[in-house]
């Protein structure tokens, strides 16, 4: 069951990365933050630090080959480009198979939209643009220095191998350009990166290598997905019955299965709903659905509630049910992102304040002068609605009408009678953001560097938009303002054990989790007002006829006793 | 006793009766009523909860109790139709003359003391107006009831079909107005009950089987030849 356009799914996980980058930003310098005075400048970032460098998957002893055994691997090293140098040396076809992945390109070019796509262009709804800004964002790229248009795309040495294959915890990424001095602090100090070890101790990706990037989209921990946290790094059974550290221990490409470099399960171009099931023995499926381990009727065909669970699956995502919320690990998610309130300094610095405390323990920012104010959710309830896995998205290019409510950043098709689509869980991410006035599109900004112009050093929005526009060739009216914006996020991580799925209860009752979808009959939900009330007179007619009636009966009987008495 | 009664075919007659009490429900006829009853109770009880008029059982208990009272009742109307027509039975549902009459009597003559209009008989279990509101219930509320709800019952077998919201839609209005009605009209049919000698006559008629009616000659003879149907004197 190969199927290309499948295949062409790979790209998902990519898209995280970008959001990641711009968060590095999160981590600003500790100078600026009045609250933490002399702390080392990342004692209060929630970015990237990873205390816990134990690898999450183990040596399951399967591989054929060990690394610390090849000779071309004893270094010495200097560099990553002199790593994958050896790297390819063996493995001679990985680079030209690597060079078509999202992970690379961060380019997408959507099959049925003909959208262009990915992180290379893509505005969000976090720190807005990695274009412009790669010498930041491209710290996630699984590459060696971007930093502008110059990076060579066709220069295998640049491919990164190590930030997917450590397996050591030692290797690292920082930015590829220095920024802002303020910036640049927080990259300081770290411990070199002992190259000939971490080169021999490859192997395939734990969940720890894919999280440094996806964990961290949208600039901090768990700010973008909500599904998708360091908490995954060693999860509890509750808390992600797959990756359950104690349990299954699914790596992210037990699902994300691979084939030459290419991963399923896009977030670009979803499969909403997967008709095919189980693949058969020796059949090779390449997508991440549920349903291709699971199949299209999970529950148990035995019993009633089984039954009518499986009649469910044509219409309701699994994840709506068996993801009962999002961000249960103890580390919160952003919710609200307001860019206006940006730019505030004490003292002519920038700084940072920590009003929320996550679950864990730790204290999250809730304004900081380079990107404005922040409001979390942990535990949330998602956003629900038909998806029939059709991204649309505002791009740069994109005209809108700011009168119109939030502009949809990645807006989705889906109804309740197209016969595709299922109900899905989102998480959708408020923000106000910059747009170009004039035009009515999105902007650029240029928020990363060492130079005058860069918002994170300046606070100047107009200068920031103005040159990051330019920079990319993009036009500029000139005049910029603030637009509400959604974003929303597939929910498909965290998924809780079956006794912790929803009950029926949850969206069968009349205020349940679907009240907002509209359109259809839903047992337990709705009702015919006018056929209740005509309901209720008849049964409360009925009722109140009776007794009165009994009561006359009763009256007369009384009379026609004394009648015959007398 | 010398009374006036209806023939049934509209000619009054008089005739001489006796009163026995004989055995005029079965104890299958007993056994379907009250097993339908608590049936019926059953599922206007869930019923209302999974329409979210009470929120006293959870959607999915009440969605299994529902389903299989459901499968349960639709199996108690085949073997009772069966029933009804081995036995002949059916006949008693059959549209009698004097409906007006009897209607007068509930609305009026009950209240002054006048004697029923309706003698009851072996062949004449049900008045008019019972029979006619039997029949209705047999015909109309109880088929648009079961119809409409092994439809719903089935959704998922239809839901792919383009027209499957409309259908939905249909399928619970109408499920629902018929469950309206079924509660209507047992709420008046339990009032009715208490209408007889005493107030719990009847329920202890269709309790025991046993009624106090007038047998012709013939059907006396009958009975005490054949022992067909039992007399308690
Ligand atoms: C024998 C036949 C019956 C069958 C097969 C049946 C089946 C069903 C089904 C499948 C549902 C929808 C449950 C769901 O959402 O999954 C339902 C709902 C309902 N049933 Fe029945 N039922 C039957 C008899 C009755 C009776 C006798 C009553 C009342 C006296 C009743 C009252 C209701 C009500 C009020 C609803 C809720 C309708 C709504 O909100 O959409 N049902 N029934």
């Amino acid at each position: 069951m190969h199927k290309p356009r499948i295949l062409a799914i790979k790209s998902s996980t990519l898209a995280c990365l970008c959001a990641f980058l711009l968060g590095i930003s999160n981590q600003i310098p500790a100078s600026t933050d009045h609250e933490t005075g002399t702390a080392p400048a990342d004692s209060n970032m929630n970015f990237r630090i990873v205390e816990d460098t134990q690898p999450s998957i183990r040596d399951d002893g399967e591989s054929t080959a060990d690394h610390t055994k090849f000779e071309i691997l004893q270094g010495p090293f200097e560099s990553g480009p002199e790593v994958t140098k050896a790297c390819l040396s063996c493995h001679t076809e990985a680079g030209r198979h690597f060079m078509q992945s999202i992970h690379w390109t961060w380019e997408y070019d959507h099959p049925d939209t003909g959208q262009k796509l990915g992180k290379k262009t893509l505005i969000n709804t976090f720190c807005t643009n990695a274009k412009g800004n790669e010498g930041m964002c491209a710290q996630c790229h699984a590459g060696y220095g971007w930093k502008d248009e110059n990076f060579d795309f066709t220069n295998q040495d640049n491919i990164d191998c190590l930030v997917c294959h450590d397996r050591t915890g030692a290797y690292y990424k920082t930015p590829n350009s220095t920024g802002n001095k303020a910036c640049s602090v927080m990259f300081e100090g770290k411990q070199p990166i002992p190259w000939e070890k971490v080169a021999q101790n490859v192997g395939k990706p734990g969940r720890e290598n894919c999280g440094a990037c996806h964990f961290y989209g949208g600039g901090g921990d768990g700010v973008k997905h909500g599904d998708l946290d360091s908490s995954l790094k060693a999860p509890s059974r509750e808390l992600d019955v797959h990756m359950d550290a104690d349990g299954l221990n699914f790596a992210c490409t037990t699902c994300h299965v691979t084939r030459q470099h290419l991963w399923a399960g896009s977030r670009y171009n979803v499969m909403a709903h997967d008709t095919e099931g189980l693949g058969l023995p020796g059949e090779r499926r390449d997508v991440a659905t549920c349903e291709s381990c699971h199949s299209e009727s999970p529950h148990s065909n035995t019993e009633l509630t089984g039954i009518k669970l499986n009649g469910h699956v044509d219409k309701i995502a699994c994840q709506t049910c068996h993801i009962p919320t999002i961000a249960r690990g103890g580390v919160a998610t952003k919710t609200e992102w307001d860019w206006r309130t940006a730019g505030k300094t004490k003292n002519g610095e920038g700084f940072k304040e920590k009003n929320y405390t996550q679950a864990n323990g730790a204290h999250r920012a809730t304004y900081k002068s380079i990107k404005g104010s922040f409001e979390y959710g942990e535990n949330l309830v998602p956003h629900y609605d038909w998806f029939d896995g059709q991204m649309v998205y505002t791009t740069i290019e994109t005209r809108f009408d700011p009168a119109k409510g939030p502009v949809e950043i990645n807006g989705f098709n889906g109804s309740h009678d197209d016969g595709r689509s299922r109900i899905w869980p989102f998480k959708r991410m408020h923000t106000v953001q910059p747009y170009d006035k004039g035009n009515n599109t999105m902007v650029y900004m240029h928020l990363w560097g060492n130079d005058d112009d860069a918002y994170w050093g300046n606070y100047d929005f107009g200068r920031a938009i103005k040159v990051g526009m330019q920079k990319n060739s993009i036009p500029y009216s000139g005049e910029y303002d603030f637009v509400e914006t959604y974003s929303f996020w597939p929910i498909t991580h965290m998924v809780a054990p079956s006794e912790n799925a929803l009950s029926c209860n949850e969206c069968h009752s009349r205020e349940g989790r679907l009240n907002d979808l509209e359109g259809f009959y839903m047992p337990g939900r709705d009702s015919f007002r006018w056929l209740d009330i005509l309901g209720y007179l008849a049964l409360g007619g009925a009722l109140i006829g009776v007794l009165l009636h009994g009561l006359l009966r009763k009256l007369f009987s009384k009379k026609n006793q004394q009648r015959d008495a007398s | 006793m010398n009374t006036q009664v209806n023939n049934g075919n509209g000619t009054k007659v008089r005739q001489k009766g006796e009163k026995h009490y004989v055995m005029i429900y079965s104890r299958y006829e007993r056994f379907w009523h009250w097993s339908q009853a608590m049936l019926i109770f059953v599922l206007f009880y869930t019923g209302l909860g999974l329409h979210g008029l009470h929120n006293l059982l959870n959607f999915q208990l009440a969605v299994t109790i529902h389903t299989y009272a459901a499968l349960v009742l639709i199996v108690l109307w085949i073997f009772t139709t069966f029933w009804n027509f081995t036995t002949g039975q059916w006949r008693q549902y059959l549209f009698k003359e004097g409906v007006m009459k009897v209607i007068r009597f509930y609305a009026y003559g009950i209240l002054k003391g006048e004697p029923h209009p309706y003698k009851k008989g072996l062949q004449r279990k049900q008045n008019a107006l019972q029979s006619l509101a039997y029949m209705s219930f047999m015909l109309l509320i109880g088929p648009a009831l079961w119809a409409s709800g092994m439809i719903y019952l089935i959704y998922d077998l239809w839901s792919g079909y383009a027209w499957s919201s409309q259908g939905l839609t249909l399928i619970a209005f109408v499920h629902t107005a018929a469950a309206y009605l079924m509660g209507t009209f047992v709420i008046i049919h339990v009032y009715m009950t208490t209408t007889g000698k005493t107030p719990t006559h009847y329920i202890k008629t269709m309790i025991t089987g046993y009624d106090n009616v007038e047998l012709t000659e013939a059907e006396k003879a009958y009975i005490e030849e054949t022992h067909a149907i039992s007399m308690k004197d």
